[in-house]
């Protein structure tokens, strides 16, 4: 537990001594989101049929850019050396910083996805598969992230890599996400792709901090 | 008895083999002083040492926990000292992080404690680096140029601390380019040649 509270406590010092690193892709969904309803026709009702669409990989999107903020600084300042050689587990370490940039990037993303989802015209019903889906996907998602950023953390320019290393694996968290907005849209169940997308979060976050462990030790080799 | 004990061990950048067969006893109350020319694989034999790195052959052993000090200080930027440490000590067994102000004070960084690490010079996050030795006793020490940066009165401080180490019975593996500080006697040296 004490080691909970130090990791939290410290990721929350540098989320409040460097806000720009989770305001800037709050801002960023904002915008990606805003401009597609900006490109289609005005007042076009396909736009619904889009928006889940456009929520989710727009939320995806923004949660990719703080990725290579993950492991990378601590790996430049020394910190990296010190958490692996230290008492504790470095997969304990490991998930205690993930979940907690889960916290402080993945769940605003989440939160902020609704009143968007309100601007772009879907009907109420939709907002809670939509929120719960997004809390799961963004798990994933700095799960699957964590991976990538901890192979690629001794890489120059590994922020260009982290899209093409992330993304493809995310194609089923986004196919039932989405799907379970469009479940919910169309009169149908959203909890049963809801469940899959738990699946996978859970999958992730129980196998992925040892991988992440290992290839982090493996950066020093 | 023998705090720390390296046997054959052959290790390197990439495919570049830099040591091989290093052998290495340090018994209770020795100073190691490794140097040899830039390239020649110290800092990578140190972390082999400090149980960075697995050595690609041969055998590390300690007695008891090693503090590191890498060259790098692991100070995160954007915390200040006293956030850094507390940080570090909640992820050890042997640390509390009460000690944290007392840690401070000794290396005279006590003052700087509210400021963030990327304000301080690099003498003073050196000494912040430094006070983790002091944060918990362990017996061996394996450090990476600890003097870099440091002003006189930071020299004659770190052989006050490592005179009381080793007056406690504890041993030091460093490595440095300049001379060891005056204070610090009985040095054993070692030379490593390029490979």
């Amino acid at each position: 537990m004490k080691v909970w509270r130090a990791l939290w406590r410290r990721e929350w010092q540098l989320a409040r001594a460097q806000a720009t690193d989770w305001l800037l892709p709050l801002a960023f969904y904002l915008l990606v989101a805003s401009l597609f309803a900006f490109g289609g026709k005005p007042n076009d009702p396909a736009l619904v049929g889009f928006a889940p669409s456009i929520l989710w990989v727009g939320a995806l999107l923004a949660a990719l850019m703080s990725l290579d903020r993950l492991f990378h600084p601590e790996f430049e300042d020394g910190t990296l050396e010190q958490w692996c050689l230290a008492d504790t587990p470095l997969p304990l370490i490991v998930t205690a910083k993930l979940l907690a940039h889960w916290l402080i990037q993945g769940v605003p993303l989440a939160v902020m996805a609704v009143p968007m989802a309100a601007a772009l015209g879907v009907p109420d019903n939709g907002w809670l598969p939509l929120l719960l889906g997004l809390l799961l996907g963004t798990l994933c998602l700095v799960m699957v992230g964590g991976l990538a950023s901890s192979l690629a953390v001794g890489l120059p320019r590994a922020g260009a890599l982290m899209p093409l290393l992330v993304l493809p694996l995310l194609a089923p968290v986004v196919i039932f996400g989405s799907g379970s907005v469009r479940a919910a849209l169309s009169g149908g169940d959203p909890v049963a792709p809801l469940y899959f997308v738990g699946f996978l979060a859970v999958l992730a976050m129980t196998a992925l901090p040892w991988a992440c462990a290992s290839a982090l030790r493996s950066a020093f080799d | 008895m023998d705090l720390l004990t390296l046997s054959g061990i052959v290790t390197g950048r990439g495919q570049r083999v830099l040591v091989s067969a290093f052998d290495l006893r340090l018994s209770a109350g020795a100073l190691m002083h490794l140097t040899g020319a830039n390239g020649t694989g110290k800092t990578t034999l140190l972390e082999v040492a400090a149980g960075l790195r697995a050595p690609w052959e041969g055998q590390v052993a300690a007695a008891g926990a090693r503090h590191w000090v890498g060259h790098r200080n692991a100070l995160s930027p954007a915390l200040t000292p006293s956030e850094n440490l507390q940080a570090w000590c909640c992820l050890q067994t042997d640390a509390r992080p009460e000690a944290v102000d007392a840690a401070l004070t000794r290396l005279g960084v006590f003052a700087q404690r509210f400021r963030v690490c990327r304000a301080l010079s690099a003498g003073q996050r050196r000494r912040v680096a430094l006070s983790r030795l002091c944060l918990a006793i362990r017996p061996v020490w394996v450090l990476d140029e600890p003097l870099d940066g440091l002003d006189q009165a930071g020299l004659a401080l770190f052989a006050s601390l490592v005179t009381d180490h080793r007056q406690r019975g504890g041993a030091v593996l460093v490595t440095s380019h300049q001379p060891l500080p005056d204070g610090i006697d009985d040095v054993e040296f070692r030379t490593l040649e390029a490979a």
